[in-house]
């Protein structure tokens, strides 16, 4: 797939973000519309805090984040329209039900109440939450609110997903699930952006796969690439990745 | 060294975790909040012991125990003070039932379920003693100063109280659970706390506003009926007023059935223990369903749509229901006696407004956590397109709202008969929820709905300048329903705390 034909979906320019030291250090980063990005990188590099300055949880200290053509730091409201999170540990309402806690979310992005409804009963049912869409949240399993979560994400139908570690702390069956909805709306013309410390899950789902490590971009390109990169033709992305990160180390 | 899993091995584990948590509680983890808790608390006992010297100074060393009346006013204090008791202990067993923390770990080990029901309704029943000890000590340390160390003895009266209550508050929860059932005990144990710790004292205002026009809960206890029906001072009813009075022998007899009630009902409940943990933690997993498949999706606005979930997220948490019981059952009797005087004793308003602002004032500080600080899914409403500032003032929309909808009957009862009470009662209960949102607005902190019972740790400046607030804004409306220029006086009060508090608010870090 040639990407540099589709228009961009996400653009970080000179992006940085300081903690107590610098979590992400100038970053650049061009996301494809239409692709499944995955941000790997060991503990502490900055994929999260990459991925919540664009979802407008952290400001960034220095840097441009463009969605969709729009300036995600001068008009957030306008960005986040189009933009869905999901986080490692999903937060969700316990006392609701899946179905208020859709029309809830459906409402947040001011989304057609017909159409949201549609769009909520379609999520409920790819996702196996049929049995359980009047129920409230309290008693359901990670793996459920993790589903629920999802389709809220979904709901508003975004343009550009971001996802941080989708997969963690599923089953087998579950994450099958997720990753047959992604795909589907990646078919769809969605962007997927997706952090996951489960090299596999990149391999198996990513057009191309950035590294990252102390807060910059080491490599990225298909896995291909990468293995290029690292001047070997027969590892698995587990090798290339602790390979780069390696040599980034000891760069450094 | 005790034998591990032993009943004073597991007394002295708890005993840890008791001292610890108390220690957070008053900490907050910094040693410098430590030294300015200690001074603070210095100062309070020191305030407190003043307070006590002006209010029981001159019956140290009166011979109350051959006087009815002593006895009945003794009594009634007692029995007051005991079903505040039961309602703190009825809360802490429940918590014991269904508070998950450790209770796994501990059941799913070879220990005795018995031991564990057992050290824990000691830990309680200490907790509850410590607590009503510390209220009661500087009355009892001035008496005992003033009046000879006989006085000391009210201590074991506060220890026998918290063990009856411990015992009374077992026996409800385990009725509970085999009436209604696990799955419902939580609520309506949370319910009946708040109902008892309000029950009593309710209970007195109203008999006091029927009979005597007046809402000083005393006055039905010292009417000529109560005193004319009183039994004998030599009767066995008088033995704890006797023991508090530092007569030895009904001082024993008080401990001896304090402690030998809280043992039966260990020993009697205590078999059971583990069937009804087990039960309880079945209760998280249980579903509840909600009715509305049918009407889908409804058309509204984000700020609707914000302020539609946080009313119904109210309306589903039992702990807020049964709080807000408690504010209204204590509204009650002021609106009683509001009914009883409608329309011949006007200047009786000006007792009732503070408590009604008060209440507001409370009740919207409470609400303004949960709604502002206790978000339970921050990320989703962070990442919405709609701005900060639109997502807080919903919250305060929703805050406002809710408590002008539960203010609104009593402004309207005061204005039919009082236009201008009326009014300012109104703006008053406004103002003072207005404030205490603010207030939670300069100290917010992103928390669990479910923390909500800690919410006093997360920030003590927070809820002493809600509560400043509250009483501020209480006297202002009942300064300005008076008609008096007062009025203007306790508003720059209320005024200065709030700028006090954007001034220290960590908002402006």
């Amino acid at each position: 797939m040639n990407l540099q034909n589709h228009p961009i979906a996400l653009a970080l320019r000179g992006v940085s973000k300081r903690f107590d030291r610098p979590a992400v250090d100038t970053l650049d980063l061009t996301v494809y519309s239409g692709e499944v990005y995955a941000l790997v990188g060991p503990n502490g590099a900055g994929k999260t805090t990459t991925l919540r300055m664009v979802v407008g949880l952290l400001r960034p200290d220095a840097g441009s984040i463009c969605i969709e053509g729009i300036d995600a730091l001068s008009d957030p409201v306008a960005a986040k329209q189009m933009t869905a999170w999901l986080s490692d540990e999903p937060m969700i309402y316990d006392k609701l039900t899946p179905y208020e806690y859709l029309e809830f979310v459906a409402g947040l992005w001011r989304i057609e109440p017909g159409a949201a409804e549609i769009r909520a009963r379609e999520l409920i049912g790819w996702l196996g939450l049929q049995p359980h869409a009047h129920e409230r949240c309290e008693g359901f399993s990670k793996g459920m609110r993790q589903k629920v979560a999802l389709a809220g994400a979904l709901v508003h139908d975004p343009k550009l997903i971001i996802l941080d570690e989708p997969l963690t702390g599923l089953d087998a069956g579950t994450a099958k699930q997720v990753k047959n909805v992604l795909r589907e709306r990646v078919r769809a013309g969605g962007t997927v952006i997706m952090t996951t410390h489960i090299l596999e899950v990149a391999e198996r789902m990513a057009d191309r796969i950035g590294v990252i490590a102390g807060g910059r971009l080491i490599a990225e390109g298909t896995l291909d690439d990468l293995r290029r990169l690292t001047g070997e033709t027969a590892t698995s992305l587990e090798d290339t990745f602790l390979t780069l990160v390696a040599e980034q180390a000891a760069a450094a | 060294m005790s034998q591990p899993a032993s009943l004073t091995w597991l007394a002295s584990h708890e005993l840890r975790l008791g001292w610890r948590d108390w220690v957070s509680l008053i900490t907050a983890g910094g040693r410098t909040r430590a030294r300015n808790a200690t001074i603070a608390l210095i100062v309070f006992a020191a305030f407190m012991h003043i307070f006590a010297y002006w209010t029981v100074a001159s019956y140290a060393n009166a011979n109350l125990a051959s006087d009815t009346a002593a006895l009945v006013g003794i009594t009634g204090t007692l029995v007051l003070s005991w079903s505040l008791l039961l309602s703190q202990a009825l809360e802490s067993v429940t918590r014991v039932f269904y508070s998950r923390s450790d209770l796994d770990l501990i059941l799913a080990s070879p220990v005795c379920a018995r031991k564990v029901l057992a050290v824990r309704m000691g830990r309680i029943a200490a907790a509850v003693v410590a607590i009503a000890a510390l209220l009661a000590a500087p009355f009892i340390n001035v008496l005992a100063m003033l009046g000879g160390s006989r006085w000391l003895a009210a201590y074991g009266v506060v220890a026998a109280m918290g063990a009856v209550a411990t015992a009374a508050a077992l026996a409800l929860t385990i009725a509970l659970f085999r009436v209604v059932g696990a799955k419902r005990t939580r609520l309506i144990a949370q319910v009946v706390a708040a109902v008892i710790g309000a029950a009593f004292v309710i209970g007195l205002q109203i008999t006091a506003i029927f009979s005597a026009g007046t809402i000083s809960r005393f006055a039905a206890l010292q009417s000529d009926w109560m005193l004319a029906h009183a039994p004998d001072t030599t009767s066995a009813l008088w033995w704890p007023a006797r023991a508090m009075l530092g007569d030895y022998i009904a001082l024993a007899g008080v401990l001896t059935f304090g402690i030998g009630v809280l043992c039966a009902s260990i020993a009697l409940f205590s078999r059971r223990f583990g069937e009804h943990a087990v039960a309880a933690a079945g209760v998280s997993s249980a579903t509840v369903r909600q009715r509305r498949w049918s009407l889908g999706f409804r058309r509204r606005s984000p700020s609707r749509v914000l302020r539609h979930k946080e009313w119904t997220l109210l309306q589903r948490d039992p702990w807020l229901i049964s709080q807000t019981l408690m504010q209204i059952l204590y509204l009650l009797p002021p609106a009683l006696l509001l009914w009883v005087s409608f329309g011949d004793r006007g200047d009786l308003f000006v007792v009732l407004i503070p408590v009604v602002v008060m209440a507001a004032g409370q009740l919207a500080g409470g609400l303004a956590w949960l709604s502002i600080s206790g978000e339970d899914a921050p990320d989703l409403v962070a990442t919405a397109p709609i701005t900060a500032h639109r997502v807080l003032w919903t919250k305060v929309e929703a805050v406002i709202g809710m408590v002008a909808l539960l203010f609104a009957p009593i402004v309207v009862v005061l204005a039919l008969d009082a236009v201008f009470a009326g009014i300012v009662s109104g703006l008053g209960i406004l103002s003072a929820a207005a404030a205490a949102t603010v207030i939670q607005l300069c100290f917010r902190v992103q928390a669990r709905r479910s923390q909500f019972r800690r919410r006093q740790t997360s920030s003590r400046l927070a809820t002493f300048a809600e509560a400043f607030s509250s009483i501020a804004w209480a006297a202002t409306t009942a300064l300005a329903a008076a008609e008096t220029w007062a009025a203007l006086g306790t508003a720059a009060i209320a005024f200065g705390i709030l700028a006090g508090v954007w001034l220290i608010s960590p908002m402006r870090r």
